[in-house]
């Protein structure tokens, strides 16, 4: 698929693999969000794709620097410039001229463009981070947890910015823990301890799910059965891998399904 | 409290560097200093002018050069390019001494000497470039430096390192800035800013101390600006090896120390023992310390200085390329 990304991607730091054979693409105005928790990999693959980070192996597709827009994982943004001048600064680095008001209201921070970045909260830092990797209106937008610590509100705002980047025709490619957010993009690739556990649009891994899930009350007594179970919104959901009909699972269940599918595999 | 301690412990157990300079530094400053540390001078180079000019010089007086023909001049210029700190031209009663001034412990080690010959010979004793012997006239061309270095590399060492800590270097390596247009345009603001310390200094101590500028403003504007090159280019070299702040802030220091006490600055070179002076030789201080006092109180050329113009390029070379090489890493994508 053309785009920007990686192919069959390995990363280790010492003996540790933090990434294993990981495939993923950004395509021109499209979001991909790349899931999974702590640890799973989300950073490094970003640090791959943007630049930061050299890979053992494989290869890496992306556009040359000025036509990339980066939000590293860090709170984003120099804490004794002004909202302003860290914004003033990304446009000279990047060698453009764009009015900083629209982006600024968008956000929320048109009332505190003279404050210090430092002395932001953390989910505003986080907003003018990601306005200081937009701004550039690069090919390759790559946003590492664009909208963790930020208030549900803002979080609309944040995604109206991305959504119109990629309506723009950047392709985004951004790390998320939040799977509803993921189920917003157009692709998803989930990582799970450096491995992808299953990838693609978000409608087809929710329709290639196997089997069936079945909500249950409590947790189930059956030790085969608990394996296969997680808790969700107050009941239990059981994964019956040979099962049919059963819940209308969402992508959450389907990640779900996908992890259990893999430990129960590797406990064989 | 006893959590407290076992955390501290810990904690500093894991700082190596700390914990380095806690218990390595005090004796390498211990014995640095107690061969270092010294006033008393030995030996006085002397430069003889005339026949038997040098006949008469008992010890510490050493003999470094000599001219057959009693020139006065002759014997002034090997004072002011800094080959000798006393000249003798002529003999005997005749015999007219020059003592350079400006090398304040060499001076009064020569004035002691000749106060007990006097009553065999009666020479013309005549301080140059500091009749006083002013400790200000030999400490403020040196401080100058010395306030360089602390801007240069003491301050510039935590411009790379707080974008490390901040995580926004990350981001800066992959913005559109080649590490050149990083390297500079992190200097460039410290570079202006010890420029104008500089020139503070040197308004300071020229009109309140009454510290003479005799020598060429072109020749020590070079001299600083190699010497601020190297500083700038050891703080960033400094930075990029440090991991945080205070990491860089011990560095810093541990570059800083030696520099203000083995650069000639406060203990005579010739004062050092020869087993820790070749550290000084190491020093960019001590040879803009060389070149500050030179051009400021001797008025020497560009010529005599040599040496150390060439030694500071030499190690402007180095360092900057070192700083250079390293920076050039710091900002290309880190290896898996």
């Amino acid at each position: 698929m053309s785009g920007w990304g990686t192919t069959e991607v390995t990363v280790r730091f010492g003996r540790t693999v933090a990434l294993e054979a990981v495939s993923v693409t950004a395509t021109k105005s499209t979001v991909t969000a790349v899931v999974g928790g702590d640890g799973a990999g989300k950073s490094t693959l970003l640090r791959c794709v943007a630049g930061a980070l050299a890979p053992g192996s494989g290869t890496v597709r992306r556009p040359e620097a000025h036509r990339i827009g980066y939000l590293p994982s860090g709170p984003g943004g120099y804490e004794d410039l002004s909202v302003e001048e860290n914004l003033q600064f990304v446009l000279s680095a990047y060698g453009i001229h764009r009015e900083l008001g629209d982006y600024l209201r968008r956000s929320g921070l048109d009332g505190v463009r003279a404050r210090l970045a430092g002395h932001l909260s953390g989910g505003m830092r986080r907003k003018l981070g990601v306005i200081a990797a937009l701004l550039p209106e690069p090919e390759l937008a790559v946003l590492d947890e664009p909208t963790t610590g930020i208030d549900p509100v803002s979080r609309a705002d944040m995604w109206w910015l991305i959504a119109r980047a990629a309506a723009g025709g950047a392709a985004v490619l951004l790390a998320t823990t939040y799977l509803d957010e993921a189920a917003r993009a157009e692709r998803v690739l989930v990582l799970d301890a450096g491995r992808p556990l299953v990838a693609g649009p978000p409608s087809e891994v929710v329709a290639a799910m196997p089997g069936a899930i079945v909500p249950v009350p409590d947790e189930p007594s059956d030790q085969a059965e608990r394996r296969r179970a997680w808790r969700r919104a107050g009941s239990w959901r059981v994964w019956q891998p040979d099962g049919h009909g059963g819940l209308a699972p969402d992508l959450q269940d389907a990640v779900c399904v996908a992890a259990l599918k893999r430990e129960l595999a590797d406990a064989g | 409290m006893l959590a407290m301690i076992v955390k501290e412990f810990r904690q500093l157990r894991r700082d190596r560097r700390t914990l380095a300079m806690m218990i390595v530094l005090p004796v390498l400053l211990l014995v640095v200093l107690g061969y270092a540390a010294s006033f008393d001078v030995s030996s006085i180079p002397v430069a003889a002018a005339g026949p038997d000019a040098a006949a008469a010089l008992r010890s510490p007086f050493t003999v470094v050069a000599t001219n057959p023909d009693p020139d006065v001049g002759w014997a002034r210029n090997q004072l002011r390019d800094g080959n000798a700190g006393v000249a003798v031209v002529g003999e005997g009663n005749q015999a007219k001494v020059f003592v350079d001034g400006t090398q304040l412990f060499t001076a009064q080690a020569a004035e002691r000497a000749f106060a007990n010959t006097k009553a065999k010979a009666n020479p013309t004793v005549q301080i140059l470039y500091n009749p006083l012997l002013k400790t200000s006239f030999v400490m403020i061309p040196g401080l100058a430096g010395v306030i360089l270095v602390f801007v240069g590399t003491v301050v510039t060492s935590l411009g790379v390192v707080r974008e490390r800590q901040a995580g926004t270097l990350e981001q800066l390596a992959v913005m559109p800035l080649r590490p050149a247009d990083v390297y500079l345009g992190k200097i460039a603001p410290y570079f202006g800013v010890a420029v104008a310390d500089l020139a503070i200094v040197l308004a300071v101590g020229t009109s309140v101390f009454g510290v003479p500028f005799r020598g060429s403003a072109a020749v020590f504007g070079l001299g600083a600006l190699l010497f601020v090159f190297v500083t700038l280019g050891l703080g960033v070299l400094i930075s990029s090896v440090s991991q945080t702040q205070g990491q860089a802030i011990q560095l810093a220091i541990m570059t800083l120390l030696p520099q203000v006490l083995l650069s000639g600055l406060i203990f005579p070179l010739s004062s050092i023992v020869a087993g820790v002076r070749w550290i000084a030789y190491l020093l960019p201080l001590t040879y803009f310390t060389e070149i500050s006092r030179g051009v400021m109180l001797r008025a020497e050329p560009i010529a005599a200085l040599w040496q150390p113009f060439v030694y500071l390029t030499l190690l402007g070379v180095a360092i900057t390329g070192l700083a250079t090489l390293r920076f050039r890493a710091f900002l290309s994508p880190k290896e898996s």
